[in-house]
């Protein structure tokens, strides 16, 4: 089961975090940093996977990857396999959310999961769901994320918020 | 337009939040934030409550406190709008938890948009579902689920699958009613579905044996056909991961098939081929490959024993560990640590390879590799790794050195096939990595070369040659110091010369100049200096014609700075000069060191008596302490005219003699003794006292340890107390203060509360031992309630007389103390009649006198105890 996933900026800055155990706002916070502070200590050409038992107890492991300026981190347990999570990382996310926020993942994706973050907690919900995997394929999540997509948009065409007139691509 | 910008104020916020620079003007922000959603709550506003909420995720992130929010996420949950939905169903994953009262509200909502026309809004249900159920919530709507699992529309499907696992790890006990529908998932032809199908079943597996039975039955066949199917199946770039069809499924099936195939020679059977087949023909050229080849590789060594797929399996294994990615040998290397179980043979096949991963660049696949060789060593196998260890030693980078070496060390002292093999790679090891070797491991070292008798001469010339090469590594030091004081006569006759050995020609005074580098060298700490002044010492007698020279270096040092050696210097010296009587007997060589005695020490809860017993451990037989054992006793005031008849064969009695103390008692260490360091003299030690008064017998508390420190400065403590039985003189020079029995040690406290006007204080006694008995009076005179009275009474209680009794007492500086003479200097035997002594103690500061303990002295010659 997963555990955790966490999108956290190469200052420490969380970026996304969501806890699929309940943990209360101090821990998870407790939890950020110090995955941070074991992260931003590893040298480059090392191996993805850390021994997470310090930080979130028994039977933990935890897997990164470091792109451009940010750290994307699964924690999770035994039932899962390190290097299928560790492709789910550097295959499947990166695709669907250069897709989705249809900008170069590389490039400048913390500006876009910091203005995005509820689509990228969306997106999240479309590949795990409560602790497991629901979904592997890049295109079929997409697929899902666009139906939410138009849903929303049908919905606040009517709606009575203002909206801005810049767009939500300015920044 | 964003379908998902919740207004531009969100992003206003969050513009506002990124521009903050400093902590507290993030705070500030926040604060304003808060205060605004919390007014636009009161006024239940509902036009801006989903974009409030959004912003109440986002400070949430950042780690503030949002639980005002709730109730505006199950108000936005009941809302009809699917925007307002979505937000409502992120908040209540993000802030609610299942233990919280309110989520009993939602339940109602739940029900209903499970049961919503609209597919993705019973989507999002389920996934707040399957994120935050609680067990009641589990029971309420497992059948809703249940009929979601043959929705129509796939992805409702596989979110149902996994929300069901939520409910039955909630609630097992509705496990049976998932089990059908479960194993019907199985058949499921849409990838998404058959996954999660397969997750559930897993699951189910986990929570309830009865559906492990059903699926054993029904399910086996089927699944090992669709695990052909998919490693058959050409190239589908759906669900392709770098060329690999589908890893996610295969590693799924992979899963369920190992828990079923556990403890079931039946099932295992089903499953031999097809493992056989994924694990021969999966390519391993690439991640999501090598992440089916792992999981098989697990499912093999899990399922019942089939001997050709688990060789099959570890040599993937072995294939991992040359990988050029650091994960996967990461992984492999993991999963050879628990192969090593199943098949030891196996695994020590590829020995040389996982040698190789102990120099790899990345440390944690260092550090996993080292703990692998570490299981893998046997008697058969240890002299090639141990080689190949300490050869990697040399080139290993700092930070792993302390590592390996206490592995290297565990290793030799563990399946050492012969002592002269265990001393030489210690040898290796102590003169590549000297100084990341624990105490307990150079102190086992000197047990075992004391045991070695036919060997004494080969290690102390061994010792000698790699002490002349280099004196960087402290513990080789000090392990050569040791010897040459132990055995300086067979370093200079090569006596027990071994046919391996090349011959070495040293001098008497060779052997002096070495010990004398220990002691001038100034990298080395007093442990070692003073451990090369007892050589020193020791050689004196071994080497006559150096004993002048001896005598100069020691008389050097009497200068020391260093307050040990100081004393030793003078006590040598004094030794040296007027007792030629004594001598010999002093330095005469270490008896066997007692190896059970050690390691009974090693493995008890007393790590500090082995680090005081370590320069010279030695058997304490009903507490009779041998002097030859240890010469590095306080000798001193042995040129009074009234000290005892010196010169005695059986060191024991001596001791005894010149006590009159019983010695019995330091059989029995107590067991909170500290020591603050390995120290070089000798002192029984008396502590463990817990509050006082009244103390109790601390006869018990004995310990053999010193504390060189302590003895020498009796100022520090607030009562020391000297009873130099047989020894009149000068009791108050530092040197005469050795030799204490350290009785309270800063662990007994006192805590006399002196009220200030309290008209009657009872007497205490102070301190009570089997030979000796304190007790205070107190008293105040009326109008100066600043001083006390104490009135000190010394009893004798054991059999034989103090002479030239002294008490000292020391106090804090706010403190004024006075001592009258005492009534006496000689205290009878056996309690017939005692000393009085009055202390005047004057408190400048108002309130109360405490009165700490930190150590009473009874002093005594201690020689050759350790």
């Amino acid at each position: 089961m997963i555990k955790a996933v966490m999108v956290m900026n190469t200052q420490g800055k969380s970026r996304l975090a969501k806890f699929y155990e309940y943990l209360s706002v101090e821990k998870q916070q407790e939890l950020i940093r110090g995955v941070f502070s074991v992260l931003c200590s590893r040298a480059e050409n090392v191996s993805n996977f850390i021994d997470a038992e310090s930080i979130f107890g028994q039977d933990s492991r935890l897997v990164y990857k470091h792109f451009a300026t940010l750290y994307f981190v699964f924690v999770f347990d035994s039932s899962e396999n390190e290097l299928a999570v560790l492709d789910l990382i550097q295959d499947v996310l990166p695709s669907v959310f250069v897709e989705t926020l249809d900008k170069c993942f590389q490039n400048v994706c913390e500006l876009d999961i910091v203005f995005n973050y509820s689509k990228i907690h969306t997106i999240l919900d479309e590949m795990v769901f409560g602790g497991q995997v629901v979904e592997t394929s890049s295109s079929e999540i997409m697929k899902a994320v666009e139906e939410i997509s138009k849903l929303e948009a049908a919905s606040n065409a009517i709606s009575l918020i203002p909206k801005s007139a810049s767009g939500w691509r300015s920044r | 337009m964003n379908p998902f910008s919740s207004g531009t104020r969100l992003r206003d916020m969050i513009r506002a939040i990124r521009a903050c620079k400093t902590a507290a003007e993030e705070r500030a922000v926040v604060r304003k934030e808060c205060a605004a959603i919390r007014a636009a709550i009161n006024e239940n506003d509902q036009d801006y409550r989903h974009r409030n909420l959004a912003k109440l995720m986002f400070i949430h992130m950042l780690g503030y406190p949002t639980h005002f929010g709730q109730m505006e996420c199950l108000k936005l949950i009941a809302s009809t709008g699917f925007p307002e939905k979505r937000i409502g169903y992120l908040g209540l994953m993000l802030l609610l938890d299942e233990r919280q009262e309110v989520l009993m509200l939602v339940t109602n909502s739940l029900k209903q948009d499970l049961n919503h026309s609209n597919q993705y809004i019973v989507g999002l249900a389920l996934c707040a579902l399957g994120n935050i159920s609680s067990a009641e919530m589990a029971r309420d709507l497992a059948p809703d689920v249940e009929r979601l699992l043959q929705f129509r529309d796939p992805n409702i499907r596989k979110k149902a699958a996994l929300c069901s696992i939520r409910i039955i790890k909630k609630v097992p006990d509705l496990a049976e009613n998932f089990m059908h529908p479960a194993s019907s998932l199985l058949k499921e032809k849409h990838h998404g579905v058959l996954i999660t199908g397969v997750q559930l079943c897993t699951d189910l597996c986990k929570v309830s044996s009865e559906a492990l039975e059903y699926f054993r039955e029904n399910c086996i066949e089927g699944l090992v056909k669709t695990l052909r199917d998919i490693a058959n199946s050409p190239y589908s770039p759906e669900y392709d991961i770098a060329g690999i069809t589908d890893p996610f499924l295969h590693i799924r099936l992979l899963k369920l098939l190992r828990i079923l195939g556990q403890g079931d020679a039946g099932a295992s059977d089903c499953m031999t081929d097809i493992l056989a087949q994924v694990a021969s023909r999966t390519e391993s050229n690439k991640n999501a490959g090598n992440a089916i080849l792992y999981e098989c590789v697990e499912t093999i060594m899990s399922i019942e024993d089939n001997g050709g797929l688990r060789v099959l399996a570890i040599n993937i294994l072995g294939r991992f560990l040359s990988n050029r990615d650091n994960n996967i040998r990461y992984v492999g290397l993991n999963m050879l640590m628990k192969a090593i179980m199943v098949d030891a043979k196996a695994v020590q096949r590829h020995r040389a390879t996982i040698l190789e991963c102990v120099k790899d660049s990345d440390a944690s696949i260092q550090k996993r590799a080292l703990e692998l060789v570490y299981l893998l060593v046997n008697e058969s196998n240890v002299k090639p790794l141990t080689k190949e260890l300490i050869e990697y030693l040399e080139v290993s980078n700092q930070e792993f050195k302390g590592d390996i070496t206490a592995k290297i060390c565990s290793l030799v002292e563990k399946f050492s096939p012969a002592k002269i093999w265990y001393i030489d790679q210690m040898l290796k090891v102590l003169s590549e990595a000297g100084n990341f070797v624990k105490d307990e491991v150079w102190h086992a070292l000197i047990i075992v070369i004391s045991n070695a008798s036919d060997l004494h001469g080969y290690t102390v010339r061994a010792l000698y040659r790699v002490f002349q090469a280099s004196t960087e590594q402290e513990s080789l030091v000090r392990v050569a110091v040791w010897c040459v004081g132990e055995y300086g006569d067979m370093l200079v006759n090569n006596v027990g010369m071994l046919d391996i050995e090349e011959p070495i020609t040293v001098t008497e005074s060779d052997a002096v100049d070495a010990m004398e580098v220990a002691i001038k060298c100034q990298r080395l700490g007093l442990t070692t200096k003073a451990m090369a002044l007892i050589a020193l010492f020791k050689l004196s007698s071994r080497f006559p014609s150096c004993s002048e020279r001896i005598k100069d270096i020691i008389v050097q040092n009497k200068r020391s700075l260093v307050l040990e050696l100081q004393q030793r210097s003078i006590e040598f010296s004094c030794i040296l000069q007027k007792h030629h009587n004594i001598r010999s007997a002093l330095v005469e060589r270490m008896p066997i060191l007692d190896e059970a005695t050690f390691t009974g020490r090693k493995a008890g809860s007393l790590p500090t008596a082995v680090s005081a017993s370590s320069i010279i451990p030695c058997n304490l037989p009903n507490g009779i302490a041998k002097p030859a054992a240890a010469p590095i006793g306080d000798l001193l005031d042995l040129s009074s005219d009234d000290a005892p008849p010196a010169p005695v064969s059986s060191g024991g009695d001596f001791l005894q003699d010149l006590l009159g103390v019983d010695l019995s008692p330091a059989s029995a260490p107590s067991g909170t003794s500290q020591s603050p360091k390995t120290g070089t003299d000798v002192l029984l030690d008396l502590l463990s006292i817990g509050t006082l008064p009244p103390v109790q017998s601390s006869s018990s508390a004995i310990d053999i340890l010193s504390s060189s420190h302590d003895n020498k400065a009796p100022v520090a403590n607030l009562n020391g107390l000297a009873s130099h039985s047989s020894l009149s003189a000068n009791a108050t020079s530092p040197a005469s203060s050795a030799g204490m029995m350290d009785l309270l040690n800063g662990t007994g406290a006192i805590t006399q509360k002196h009220e200030e006007n309290g008209p009657a204080y009872p007497s205490l006694v102070a301190y009570e031992s089997s030979t000796l008995r304190m007790t205070f009076n107190f008293s105040k005179q009326p109008g100066n309630p600043q001083t006390t009275f104490i009135q000190a009474t010394f009893t004798n209680l054991s059999p034989n007389v103090y002479n030239g009794f002294l008490f000292q007492a020391a106090v804090p500086k706010f403190l004024q103390l006075h001592l009258d003479p005492a009534s006496s200097n000689t205290l009878p035997a056996s309690g017939n009649g005692s000393i009085t002594q009055c202390l005047k103690v004057t408190n400048t500061q108002h309130g109360k006198l405490t009165l700490t303990w930190d150590g009473i002295y009874v002093g005594f010659l201690g020689l050759g105890l350790l």
